[in-house]
């Protein structure tokens, strides 16, 4: 009898990108309301656990029998032995990722796409704008930018959630917080009265934030109509297009840009993005249908 | 009352506004103090003032039957407390709370609506200073309303 086929080996090439290595949940914990994060481990089949993976990225996971969906990773880039995701539950298959519990198997294919632009940052102000889940795909940047703090300006993160109990990776943002070397504002959409931070929308920071237009990098992540007002409130604070970046979300199917399910205009989100420079998608981004 | 006049000339909202317009402006002006928890004012009540935060911050909320107080807004140092006294019938839709020690500079709006009627001039000048932060609120209100991350289920 032949020997069974070696496992694919996840973010080192794999013979077929198209087909996944199974990861397994190692620790599931929520995060907010319909909100969880997973931690999963993939055995590359020569004892190695390391995934490297870039922050921005995302992998298509897959949950046997139900489906695949495109999430991206939001752990940190230097601990490559554990692939962190966070899942909204909104849909069947990202609930039943969410009902996953630890030593599940998860189908994973990835890393794929391309990420924030961390090379283009050093040197410059660093200006995050999150919305929601948004916060999720920038995390990574976030601790690549803690791990390399003295090569870039000043950081800045604004954060916008629906109310304070949406608030993602509540716990850590008040650790960074405590942090003397970056600015953290959080804002919530509406609060009742015992919430004692800003409520108002996460555009109406970015006036207030401390950054050299001339000198910053934005990256932006969130809803996209959310994008499209923080691109606004960005430009008025003086940076140009080409200093703006956001992370696209399109239907991503096949994720290595073959079965156009996330054609946007004459791009794919999945392989060209999902991070973009505002300027090479800015004329797509206010259209009704493409 | 020159103390009063450097504070409203270095306040962001009367950024570069003429000598003669900041006069006019200051003599209806005074410095205010609210205790963390008081309130500004509430919903319905006349607008005859409006506030420039020189520190602290305030919550602006609304009160539904059921939900108690929903802040919909909160405004910090630099800002403007109070639009609907520029607009007939010239009362507070909203009410506003101090939600730390509060130090600000009201301005009487009767008094700046009568310099305003009786100098164009001047009318003019806070109509652009106002209109842009009306044209900000409504684009966040609108923001706001598309409740773009979603409710839960």
């Amino acid at each position: 009898m032949a020997p069974p086929p070696e496992p694919p080996v996840p973010g080192r090439t794999p013979p077929d990108p198209m087909v996944p290595c199974v990861a397994r949940v190692r620790r599931r914990r929520r995060d907010a309301p319909q909100v969880w994060t997973l931690d999963l481990e993939v055995d590359g089949g020569d004892g190695t656990k390391n995934f490297p993976f870039a922050p921005g990225q995302f992998n298509m996971l897959t949950v046997f029998g139900v489906g695949e969906v495109p999430i991206s990773l939001s752990g940190d880039p230097a601990k490559p032995g554990c692939l962190v995701h966070t899942v909204r539950a909104v849909g069947a298959v990202s609930d039943a990722l969410a009902r996953l519990g630890p030593g599940d198997p998860v189908g994973l294919r990835g890393p794929f796409g391309a990420g924030w632009p961390m090379t283009e940052a050093a040197g410059r102000d660093v200006v995050i704008v999150a919305g929601g889940l948004g916060l999720a795909p920038l995390r990574p940047a976030l601790y690549q930018l803690f791990a390399g703090r003295a090569r870039y300006g000043k950081i800045v993160l604004l954060y916008g959630a629906r109310s304070p109990d949406d608030i993602l990776f509540r716990r850590e943002i008040e650790s960074w917080r405590r942090r003397l070397d970056i600015e953290i504002e959080v804002t919530v959409d509406h609060a009742s009265s015992v919430w004692h931070g800003h409520v108002g929308v996460v555009t109406t920071l970015i006036s207030r934030a401390d950054f050299d237009p001339l000198h910053a990098i934005a990256l932006v992540c969130g809803p996209e109509v959310m994008m499209r007002f923080a691109i606004t409130a960005l430009r008025h604070s003086g940076l140009d297009d080409q200093s703006i970046y956001l992370s696209m979300e399109r239907n991503m199917k096949c994720a290595i840009g073959f079965c156009g399910h996330c054609q946007f205009g004459p791009v794919f989100v999945c392989r060209d993005g999902p991070v973009f420079r505002h300027d090479r998608v800015q004329s797509l981004l206010a259209l009704k249908e493409i | 009352m020159e103390g009063l006049e450097r504070i409203v000339k270095e306040h962001p909202f009367f950024a570069g506004l003429e000598e003669g317009f900041l006069n006019l402006v200051c003599g209806c002006a005074k410095n205010v103090r609210f205790e963390a928890g008081q309130y500004l004012f509430h919903e319905g009540e006349p607008a005859d003032q409006f506030y420039l935060i020189r520190h602290g911050r305030i919550a602006l909320e609304l009160t539904a039957p059921g939900r108690g107080a929903i802040i919909f807004q909160t405004l910090t140092e630099g800002e403007i407390v109070g639009v609907s006294w520029v607009i007939p019938p010239y009362r507070w839709t909203y009410d506003a709370r101090a939600l730390d020690l509060l130090r600000a500079i009201a301005i009487d709006a009767a008094c700046l609506r009568q310099k305003c009627e009786a100098d164009h001039d001047l009318g003019y000048e806070m109509m652009k200073r106002f209109l842009p932060i009306l044209v900000q609120r409504l684009q966040a209100t609108r923001l706001q309303i598309l409740d773009v991350y979603g409710a839960p289920a």
